[in-house]
């Protein structure tokens, strides 16, 4: 995983992510055209597939709503890190297989427009505008079982042994 | 060492004697919900993984209740799609327009969650419950498909925050105030992955609808779920609603908590929570004279019966100012009917207030009360994120009904105290 960071405050709400006014969609690419509008309106326009979603404290708070990682999956960011992630919007993202990392040194240090690389297998964050490199807790494992099977659905199918 | 209620909930759910915070947990849900936004992706994620049962017809509720009666094509699709699904798989608890309520003010009421159970919801107030002593909570549209197909869920047993609350709660004071209070001192993520366990001499006199509405809002301190242990007053209301088998559940005096907060009722005031966070909260008195265009009162959170009711006492005779839009939500048909029969509703309008249909509406800027560009509105409602209730710039403050009544007849954000009857 490799892009280019957009950085964000903390508190992050569900409905600045995808506002409520969109959820008569299930379409996932009419979701990612609204994704993070009530935030930054022109975050679709700037935004490239790959780039990175760094936030602050309690990111995706407020409504269960599953449309808000669809969103930003859909609209093809590689991923979020965050200082902390509200727990509703990290089941959801851990269940539909979008990564995210919480790593608060990270963003600290992360600036608006860095590039930066995440290698799941050692466990760390490489800024490569900065140089710095900043390590994060991996998942306990049996999310990373849920991550690893593609998504809550696909571990069901295989617990449940459906085709 | 003891458990905490929640901890033996969710225990007894995972088939273990005991389970501690921070332990990984396959549990066993007794009742599953969703929504007419929530349950069309469990749906469809249901169907695309080429499952053909559901784990039990009893077990599952599907409410349409956010965009209904629907506002638009696209959310009757939606709505659409929930009762194609419980007609295939011959669900008992789906609920049409006419029957439905607001779904965390229906299930109690419909005594679909008894004390002890294990539910979760497509809706992030599904907390809403464990004001019955039940382990309640807010859960994904693919968490919800998942568990339509299996009857379980995954769960990290959280730690718990006790919140003692001394003394008595004051007049024009309610459950309303005491959670915009709680979480103006511990912040929108004071208690993040964690158990809100309500508890102390004013919550043992708090009337149920206020429980309600304590544990409603636990999420917006981040909480995993909000709890009360049941009483009298859990008893008494779900007498002649709950027929199932239950347990009541307590937490044993040697639990262990993360942390304790003490907070004195008597002390405590009608509260409002400033733009754009519930936790930028202050006593009424400190923010009175703001300005307002539209009042609501109704949602999960506040269209219960007593709501309806302390509204009505303080508008009775009165009328709506002429500059404020007043809009009343009842939560459910059976609170409906009730405020008519009680001449409450004939009271509202004669206030020159609306008064609708149940439905989640303009508490999420769904339907119902949009606002426009720069327009304020006074709510009873859960959540005043940016651009929640309409445009990205207006803005919303939340309050209890007594709050919200006072200051749809001045116009002005008011304590019921200089309108009260």
């Amino acid at each position: 995983m490799k892009g280019k960071c957009w950085k964000f405050g903390n508190n992050i709400n569900t409905d600045e992510i995808i506002p409520a006014r969109y959820l008569n969609t299930t379409d996932t690419k009419e979701l990612a055209s609204h994704c993070m509008e009530d935030a930054d309106p022109d975050f679709m326009k700037k935004a490239k597939p790959n780039d990175v979603i760094v936030a602050g404290e309690n990111f995706g708070c407020g409504s269960s709503r599953e449309h808000a990682p669809i969103a930003i999956k859909a609209a093809g960011m590689s991923c979020v890190v965050a200082k902390s992630f509200a727990r509703i919007f990290f089941r959801n993202a851990i269940n539909i297989g979008l990564p995210i990392f919480e790593c608060p040194e990270a963003v600290e240090q992360i600036k608006e427009g860095d590039e930066i690389e995440v290698n799941l297998a050692t466990g760390e964050i490489l800024n490569n505008t900065s140089k710095k490199r900043f390590k994060f807790e991996p998942f306990p494992q049996e999310m990373q079982e849920i991550i690893k099977s593609g998504g809550l659905m696909n571990f069901v199918k295989r617990k449940m042994n459906v085709a | 060492m003891g458990m905490t209620i929640t901890e033996k909930i969710i225990a007894a759910h995972a088939g273990l004697m005991e389970v501690r915070p921070g332990q990984f947990v396959y549990a066993d849900v007794d009742v599953c919900l969703g929504n007419d936004i929530t349950a069309p992706i469990a749906i469809e994620e249901f169907e695309k993984a080429g499952i053909k049962k559901v784990f039990d017809s009893e077990k599952i509720v599907l409410v349409p209740d956010h965009f209904t009666p629907n506002k638009d094509i696209k959310s009757a699709q939606q709505s659409k799609s929930l009762r194609l699904f419980a007609d295939k798989h011959h669900l008992r608890h789906y609920y049409e327009i006419g029957r439905m309520g607001i779904e965390h003010a229906l299930l109690p009421e419909k005594g679909i969650v008894a004390p002890g159970d294990l539910v979760i919801g497509a809706d992030s107030h599904t907390c809403t419950y464990g004001a019955l002593g039940a382990f309640s909570t807010g859960i994904g549209s693919t968490d919800l498909a998942a568990c339509f197909a299996t009857g379980k869920v995954w769960l990290k047993v959280p730690e718990t925050i006790r919140f003692v609350y001394n003394g008595k709660v004051r007049n024009w004071t309610s459950g309303k105030d005491l959670i915009l209070y709680t979480i103006g001192k511990i912040g929108v993520d004071g208690a993040l992955y964690r158990v809100m366990e309500f508890t102390g001499s004013a919550i043992a006199n708090l009337p149920m609808d206020d429980r309600f509405t304590m544990c409603n809002m636990a999420i917006e301190a981040g909480a995993k779920n909000g709890i009360i242990s049941p009483d009298k007053y859990t008893e008494e209301y779900i007498k002649g609603r709950v027929t199932k088998k239950y347990k009541n559940y307590q937490s044993d005096p040697d639990c262990k908590y993360a942390k304790t907060y003490e907070f004195n009722a008597d002390k405590i005031s009608p509260q409002v929570a400033l733009p754009s966070l519930p936790e930028n909260t202050k006593p009424v008195a400190e923010v009175s004279g703001i300005k307002i265009d539209q009042v609501v009162i109704g949602s999960c959170t506040n269209g219960r019966i007593s709501d309806l009711r302390i509204a009505a006492q303080i508008l009775k005779g009165k009328k709506v100012h002429p500059s404020i839009r007043l809009i009343v939500i009842p939560a459910t048909q059976e609170i409906y009917k009730q405020a008519v029969k009680e001449g409450i509703v004939e009271i509202f309008i004669d206030a020159e207030a609306v008064v609708s249909t149940p439905t989640c509406g303009p508490c999420l800027g769904g339907h119902m009360g949009i606002l426009a560009e720069g327009e304020r509105a006074l709510s009873t409602t859960n959540r005043n994120f940016v651009g929640r209730m309409g445009h990205p710039k207006s803005e919303i403050y939340l309050c209890s009904p007594a709050v919200a009544a006072a200051s749809a007849i001045t116009g002005e954000i008011t304590p019921p105290d200089d309108v009260g009857n």
